[in-house]
Formats: C-alpha cells, sequence, structure tokens
C-alpha cells in the first residue's frame, strides 16, 4: 500500500490545504445534527416526570461533559505523537485542542451548575462529577499557561506537551480519589444528571447531539489548526505564495 | 579503568544537594517557617475553639504543608541549571533518570522530612490527640514524598522561566489532590479514633508510583528545558 498521502499530512502546506478543505465536512453535518437534535431535546421529548422541563439541559450538559474528556484524550495522543516523531504539525494539533478543551469543560461546569439550582437549590454541590471536571479545567489551565510562558516555540511545544501526557496517567487517579472522597463524605447519592435507562424519545436527541458536538470539535480544530499553522509559519514561502496567489 | 557506578554517581548527587543545603540554612528553614506561619492562620481565622479546630486539623496541616513544599521545588534544579552543572549531569553518560531520582530523595530530605518532624509540634496547637500524631506522621512522610515527586516535574519544566514560581503552583496543585485527598482522609479518621490504613494505604501506592514514573518524566522534562 502507499503511504505517501498519510506521511504528506505531516506537511504544514498540505495540512493547511486538507483542512480547509474537510473543515465544512465537519461543520455542516455538525450544524445539521446540532439542530436536529435540540429540535428533539427541547421540543419533541416529554418533560421528565421528576425533573420536569430542567432535565433539557442534559442535551447540552452531557455532550460537553463527553467532549471535555475526549479533547484532552486527542490533545495528549497528538502531544505524544508530536515528542515521539518530532512532527511539529502534531504539536500544532495539540496546541490547538487545549483552549477547546478547556472551553467545553467550563461549559459542562456551567450547564452542571445551572441545573444544579433547581435540582439541589445551590449552583454549586461538591458532587463527584462537577468536581472532577473542575480539576481537568484546572489541568487545561496548566497546559495552556505551560505553553504561553514559554517564549521558545519549540521548547513550549515539547515542555506543554510532556506536562499533557503526565496529566493523561495522573487522570484516572483524580478521577477515582474524587470519587472515592465525595462518597465518604456525601450520605446520599444525588440524582445523576444522565441516567443509563433514558425512554428511546429522550435517548435519540442525546446521541444526535453527542455525534454532533464531536462533529463541530472536528471542524473547529480545523479551522484552528489552519490559524495556527499560519501563526507558525508566517515566514515561509509556501504560505507567502499560498496568500499571495 | 575507573568507571562510576549508577549508584555512586546518584549518592554523589545526593550528597552533593544535601551538602549544599546545610551550607545554605536560610532556604531551607523558610518552607518550614512558613509551614508554621500558614497554620497559625487557622485558628485566627477560624476562631480558638480547639473542638472545633481538631475536626479541620488534619486538612489544615496537608494545605499548610502542600503550600510550604511548593516554596522548596523553585529551588530544586535552579542552581543546578545557573551555574551549568545540570547540563554537565546530562554529559555524564550517567542515566539522567536515577539522578533526577537522587535529586528528589536530596529534595525530600531536605523540604519533607524536616516538615514531618515538625507536625507533631504544630498539630498539637490545634488540639489534635497524641494518638493521632503517628498517622499524621506517616501520612505526611507518604504525602511528601509524592510531592516532592510531582513537584520536581513541574520543577523541571518550569526550569529559568519568568515567573516560574506562579506556573509551578498552576502546574503541582491539581496532580498532587488525589494526595490531599487521602492524606488528609486518614488524619480525620485517626482522630476519630478509626483505622487509617486504607488511605495510608493508597497513599503509600501512589508514592510507589511516582517514584517509579516520575523520575523518567523529569529527565525528559530537564532535556527539555536545558536544551
Amino acid at each position: 500500500m502507499n503511504w505517501t498521502w498519510f506521511h504528506k499530512l505531516a506537511s504544514p502546506p498540505h495540512a493547511y490545504r486538507i483542512a480547509a478543505r474537510l473543515a465544512p465536512w465537519f461543520g455542516w453535518p455538525a450544524f445539521l445534527l446540532i439542530a436536529a437534535g435540540l429540535y428533539g431535546g427541547l421540543v419533541l421529548a416529554p418533560a421528565d416526570y421528576q425533573q420536569g422541563d430542567a432535565f433539557r439541559i442534559v442535551y447540552v450538559h452531557a455532550p460537553s461533559a463527553w467532549l471535555s474528556m475526549f479533547v484532552y484524550g486527542t490533545m495528549a495522543v497528538a502531544a505524544a505523537i508530536g515528542l515521539i516523531w518530532r512532527i511539529k504539525l502534531a504539536h500544532a494539533v495539540a496546541a490547538s485542542s487545549a483552549p477547546i478543551g478547556a472551553s467545553f469543560t467550563f461549559l459542562a461546569l456551567a450547564t452542571g451548575a445551572i441545573w444544579g439550582k433547581p435540582m439541589w437549590g445551590t449552583w454549586w454541590v461538591w458532587d463527584a462529577r462537577l468536581t472532577s471536571e473542575l480539576l481537568l479545567l484546572f489541568l487545561y489551565a496548566g497546559v495552556m499557561s505551560l505553553r504561553a510562558s514559554i517564549d521558545d516555540r519549540d521548547r513550549a511545544d515539547r515542555a506543554s506537551a510532556l506536562l499533557a501526557i503526565v496529566g493523561v496517567v495522573n487522570l484516572p487517579i483524580i478521577h477515582y480519589s474524587v470519587y472515592w472522597w465525595n462518597t465518604l463524605h456525601q450520605e446520599s447519592t444525588l440524582t445523576k444528571i444522565a441516567k443509563p435507562s433514558m425512554a428511546g424519545d429522550m435517548l435519540w436527541p442525546l446521541l444526535t447531539m453527542l455525534l454532533g458536538f464531536t462533529l463541530y470539535f472536528g471542524a473547529v480544530l480545523l479551522i484552528r489548526l489552519r490559524a495556527e499553522i499560519l501563526r507558525r509559519e508566517r515566514d515561509a514561502s509556501w504560505l507567502r505564495a499560498e496568500i499571495g496567489r | 579503568m575507573n568507571r562510576t557506578g549508577i549508584f555512586d554517581g546518584a549518592l554523589l548527587a545526593y550528597r552533593r544537594d544535601l551538602l549544599l543545603a546545610m551550607r545554605h540554612w536560610g532556604q531551607v528553614a523558610q518552607p518550614l517557617i512558613f509551614f508554621v506561619m500558614v497554620t497559625t492562620l487557622f485558628p485566627l481565622a477560624l476562631g480558638p475553639d480547639l473542638a472545633e479546630l481538631r475536626q479541620v486539623a488534619g486538612g489544615t496541616l496537608w494545605v499548610a504543608a502542600l503550600l510550604a513544599s511548593l516554596l522548596g521545588l523553585e529551588l530544586l534544579f535552579r542552581a543546578d541549571h545557573a551555574d551549568g552543572t545540570l547540563e554537565q549531569m546530562i554529559l555524564s553518560g550517567q542515566p539522567l533518570a536515577v539522578l533526577a531520582l537522587a535529586k528528589g530523595l536530596a529534595h525530600w530530605t531536605v523540604c519533607g522530612l524536616p516538615l514531618v518532624l515538625l507536625s507533631p509540634f504544630v498539630a498539637a496547637s490545634l488540639g489534635m490527640p497524641f494518638e493521632a500524631v503517628g498517622t499524621l506522621m506517616l501520612s505526611l512522610a507518604l504525602g511528601t514524598g509524592v510531592l516532592s515527586a510531582l513537584g520536581s516535574i513541574a520543577s523541571a519544566l518550569t526550569l529559568g522561566l519568568r515567573r516560574g514560581s506562579l506556573l509551578l503552583g498552576l502546574l503541582v496543585l491539581p496532580l498532587a489532590m488525589p494526595a490531599l485527598i487521602f492524606g488528609a482522609r486518614a488524619i480525620d479518621l485517626s482522630i476519630h479514633a478509626d483505622s487509617a490504613r486504607g488511605p495510608l494505604l493508597l497513599l503509600a501506592a501512589m508514592l510507589v508510583l511516582a517514584l517509579t514514573l516520575a523520575p523518567l518524566a523529569v529527565a525528559a522534562a530537564l532535556r527539555i528545558s536545558a536544551e
């Protein structure tokens, strides 16, 4: 099999063009799926018999929480590829993923707090899921501020890649210790926001939203990657030819 | 031919760091004074009632120890980086991970161990019962070990950066939270005369994992930062 197309992906000019071509193929399905999921979730799905209409925030909350972890995984895999095979484009992917992941983590926290107000009566509860999301946000903050503090690009890439990998090793430990801590301190288990057994007409909008959000992440990542390549290659001659065209 | 073995090299690095610490007593004492000061803040902020303070003593001591150990971390590689010793270590042909482990151990001996020895006196001022002191010292001994290991990764990554000390806190604190959870929990259990075996064993497991993996990460980080 010919692998040239695969190796070409690591070259910035090629990736720059491919990203431009691929972005709509992620963006438009994402738009359609999110629109369908929102209609299904906010209009078609019946109100929950316990939580009323307040449960509907799950259609934004659960996909955000899923992506907050998925993006961290993407970032860490890209960082590891960049660190091991010294592929600069992989570092550019990691650098463009971090702010997206942090935004989804923040969105998951904010929607969790908004949902908590009618359910628990307070904006914030030290629930295990919310707390581990908060710690995830801190991990993103660490990776992003380490990158921002180092002027030398190569060192910034490799240092934040190493930190992202250290974070991945620590993430399960943090996650389970927070669960353990939470079950010790709270007697009653709180109603979980996403119940495993959901009625079909509540479930399909959720799955649609999950897929839509994931594709949306793909589209935004490609756009940000293009901007990142522009920034990194601003002195390259191919770019001058590309822009001047 | 006279070759220096791996452990001779590590021992040399360890003894050198201890010797340097002995000659700069002020730097060793500062985190300890800070530790005592932070624990003093809690009675002043929460009120002098010992029965109430006893409820939060475990958490207070752990938070204070966590903050105090951050102070010492910044100095871990800085002098070696500034005078070129670090480059010699990288070029020496000795496995850098083993040297990093030796430096981490030296840091714990200078920074963690005095904290552990000082903790019973501070604990008494927070109304902690005498029976809990053993658990307190064990939990802090294991915990400061984890902190030294995790902290040396962050210290190596932030080497030579402006505002490095602030960044160091941002990087270490999220990673250190599991140790805080189990360490404070162990003390809490033993204040209430329960067995603290479970959290202490988990803390020990964390220390073993950190001692195994952290030196490799520190070595990689030092290579990145020293280039």
